[in-house]
């Protein structure tokens, strides 16, 4: 009986606070995404022709995600009848936007006008452990272009 | 020394070039930052303690990478691709790599 409540308490509390923190981050994502627009940041392995002289420099942003309780359980149930497990989806994509807003925020302190080559890697640290901690690291790295 | 990740620097010519270098950096965390983590994991959002880490981790493999590349008399490391995998239970492995070569 004891256990039940345990169980009860820590899903209510991964649902509640972790439906917050979600909340409150994407919401901040969504802010800075807009603030950071004006500087490009593309894939492209080339600098795209330009008469301006600039100078380069490798810039990068990680951020490491931690999934709830209650994301946990869905997902488990979803392993049982298979499909998208949308719980980890969202934290996925908030840990990739988080890592490239960490990067574009490197960049613009440093005067970057564009960013190139950006590379993304994705990596779970606690893999295949017991009890593991499910969390998911995302670093970004690319090249910024500095006006000389 | 210069760290780059595209595979030529804009205005500069590569003269020499000397080969692969390579950085690598194996960190745990303290039981401390793993009880938090553990916390977190029920609450879910941000492991700050994590990113400190695997921040600090991956300079470090990005230090040892300049050391090779000073050592063999290079002045600029291209290329550069970062890497990481969990080699064993609560250790990650942070790995740096590039070409390093003499610029003009």
């Amino acid at each position: 009986m004891l256990e039940l409540i345990i169980f009860l308490v820590l899903l209510a509390c991964g649902y509640i606070f972790g439906r917050h923190a979600e909340k409150k981050h994407y919401q901040s994502i969504i802010a800075r995404e807009k603030q950071l627009n004006k500087l490009p940041a593309i894939a492209c392995r080339t600098i795209p022709a330009s008469e301006k002289a600039y100078d380069t420099n490798l810039v990068s942003g990680s951020v490491v995600i931690s999934v709830d309780y209650f994301k946990q359980l869905i997902a488990l149930l979803r392993n049982l009848v298979g499909g998208r497990v949308t719980s980890y989806e969202t934290l996925v994509d908030r840990a990739r936007r988080e890592s490239i807003l960490r990067m574009k925020e490197e960049a613009e302190s440093q005067g970057a006008e564009m960013i190139f080559n950006i590379k993304l890697e994705t990596s779970s640290i606690y893999k295949g452990r017991k009890n593991s901690i499910g969390s998911v690291e995302v670093l970004a790295y690319g090249t910024a272009l500095i006006p000389r | 020394m210069m760290i780059t990740n595209i595979e030529f620097v804009p205005g500069k010519q590569i003269v020499k070039h000397m080969g692969l270098v390579q950085g690598s950096s194996v960190r745990a965390k303290h039981v401390g930052r793993d009880i938090m983590a553990g916390l977190k994991n029920i609450f879910g959002g941000e492991l700050k303690g994590y990113t400190e880490l695997l921040q600090e981790s991956r300079q470090e493999a990005v230090d040892r990478m300049i050391a090779q590349a000073e050592a063999a008399g290079a002045n600029a490391v291209l290329n550069v691709r970062f890497s990481t995998s969990s080699i064993a239970a609560g250790a990650a492995e942070l790995y740096a790599y590039g070409t390093a070569v003499v610029l003009e």
